[in-house]
């Protein structure tokens, strides 16, 4: 067990000679995934409840797409389906992305991710009481200044809960990046696995420090609920 | 239906352009409703309803539930698209034209100024419940008007302070107040865009009894500064107090209509009915 920390600790936090690994690499994953998840989800959540059949139609599809197939199978196709492609390698920007092992897991992660985020904002922003909508409209304010000022503020802090439990599945999920040969967590532990034999401790640190990183977000997630959801708290009961 | 759209159809200047002729002859006429129409499919909850308000009027919308006030009150300001009809603030018509599906959509700029202009007391207050009290007041101010940061928290403490609120529930949010506080939060919120008309829409029917007390002699105060007001209101006590004109509906159309007095002696039988039908 010693030796085994001694020889991979390194690989399992930081490092394993030839770039990011462990820890680090998982949470580079989880944090780009996410946060481009993010960003990309809001407006495609707007979209989503948008009156225009246009705007929702297509984002319905992507939601259905992604939330209906495993995230391995997208990752695979992301890895190795679409450089199969002879477009893709005709390509030059194209290949030149795809040939990159990480670019190829984020893509799939960052679209899974997004998918998920896209219909918890979408409900928070049904779930916003009819009333305020209504007096936003009364008091002017239309378009993007009523999405930015009160529908996307008002949804967010509703959504907390649903997106916490959501980030939680995607930390745990990014380790399937193994799979692309990436050197998260996952990977690492399998790498001393098959070194030492020993099992047990091999991937029983990498579920402790997988362990550790969901503590660290669900802590981080309760500060914030305390903050931004101290609205609701005489409803709750 | 067909004489409304024409009326609608002479009216395309647009607001910041126009130079309206009618001004002269209704100089102290501030708003002006005419033949508003609205129908929910088959049901025709408006048959052509007008009134006018002139500055300093207080006037009260009356009538059974179903009756239309509120369709009327939430028309003025779109909030419901009436079918036909036209509204005209300080003698500018707000112009329509032919949406999809046969009704008429309001300009969208020309919306905007109105609904700053005219500000909206809800039933249920509809106070953003994300925002503190102080958000509250400041958003449309803010985001709407244009006025600064600072300036918009100088109106929401005064106007807190007018409506009677003390300056701790600044920083609280909508849903730790009492019904009757939430309303007069609403208030200020309509007070900090210095509307030229305040509608209220049943500003007490969703107030516990004991609550409608310290709503109501907010609105009092205001009406005695000489505020525009128009409200649908259930309390008849406080409509003959305050008002200057009361409209009294009934499926769809005004029935009656005059001074508080009509609250004293109605003349058409229907409103003898609806006010005999009530405790006083």
């Amino acid at each position: 067990m010693i030796e085994l920390i001694q020889q991979y600790g390194l690989a399992y936090l930081w490092t394993d000679g030839s770039g990011f690994s462990g820890v680090a690499m998982t949470l580079w994953l989880f944090i780009v995934s996410v946060i481009l998840g993010f960003v990309l989800s809001i407006p495609l959540a707007i979209a989503r409840v948008s009156e225009h059949f246009w705007l929702r139609w297509p984002v319905e599809v992507y939601t259905y797409l992604f939330r209906g197939t495993p995230l391995y199978i997208q990752l695979l196709i992301c890895y190795t389906g679409l450089y199969s492609l002879q477009v893709v390698q005709d390509t030059a920007l194209l290949n030149q992305f795809f040939r990159d092992a990480l670019n190829c897991t984020l893509l799939a992660f960052v679209l899974n991710t997004c998918a998920y985020t896209v219909e918890i904002f979408a409900g928070a922003i049904r779930n916003i009481p009819h009333g305020e909508i209504e007096a936003a409209r009364a008091y002017g304010l239309h378009g993007w200044r009523m999405n930015l000022f009160v529908v996307i503020p008002a949804a967010l802090r509703r959504a907390l809960p649903a997106y916490s439990n959501e980030m939680i599945l995607m930390l745990h999920a990014t380790s399937l990046a193994f799979t692309a040969t990436i050197a998260d967590i996952l990977k690492v532990a399998r790498d001393a696995n098959a070194e030492t034999f020993l099992t047990f401790q091999a991937f029983g640190i990498a579920a402790l420090l997988y362990m550790l990183l969901s503590f660290a977000l669900v802590g981080l997630f309760r500060l914030a609920e305390r903050r931004w959801m101290r609205f609701l708290v005489p409803t709750r009961g | 239906m067909n004489q409304s759209a024409q009326a609608l159809a002479a009216h395309p200047a647009d607001l910041a352009t126009s130079r309206p002729t009618a001004v002269a002859a209704s100089a102290s006429v501030k708003l002006k409703v005419e033949d508003l129409h609205k129908s929910y499919g088959e049901h025709e909850v408006l048959k052509g309803v007008s009134l006018n308000a002139s500055k300093g009027d207080v006037i009260s919308l009356i009538g059974a539930s179903g009756s239309g006030k509120s369709t009327m009150l939430r028309c003025i300001n779109f909030l419901e698209q009436p079918d036909a009809g036209v509204i005209t603030l300080d003698g500018i018509s707000i112009e329509m034209r032919q949406g999809r599906a046969g009704v008429q959509a309001p300009h969208q700029a020309q919306l905007q100024n109105l609904r700053t202009r005219l500000a909206m007391v809800f039933q249920h207050f509809n106070l953003w419940s994300h925002m503190t009290v102080l958000e509250n007041i400041c958003m449309a101010p803010r985001r709407v008007l244009g006025v600064s940061a600072a300036e918009a928290e100088k109106r929401a403490r005064m106007y807190l302070d007018k409506v009677g609120l003390p300056s701790r529930v600044a920083d609280q949010y909508p849903a730790f107040l009492s019904g009757g506080q939430q309303q007069r939060v609403a208030i200020a919120r309509a007070l900090a865009m210095e509307p030229e008309i305040i509608l209220f829409d049943e500003p007490t029917s969703a107030l516990d009894p004991e609550l409608v007390g310290e709503v109501l002699k907010v609105i009092q105060t205001l009406a005695e500064e000489g505020r525009t007001m128009l409200m649908v209101t259930h309390e008849m006590g406080f409509a003959r107090q305050v008002s200057s004109q009361v409209l009294f509906l009934h499926q769809g159309r005004v029935e009656e209509q005059g001074s508080a007095e009509i609250l004293d002696h109605p003349k058409s039988e229907r409103l003898q009915q609806f006010l005999s039908n009530r405790l006083k």
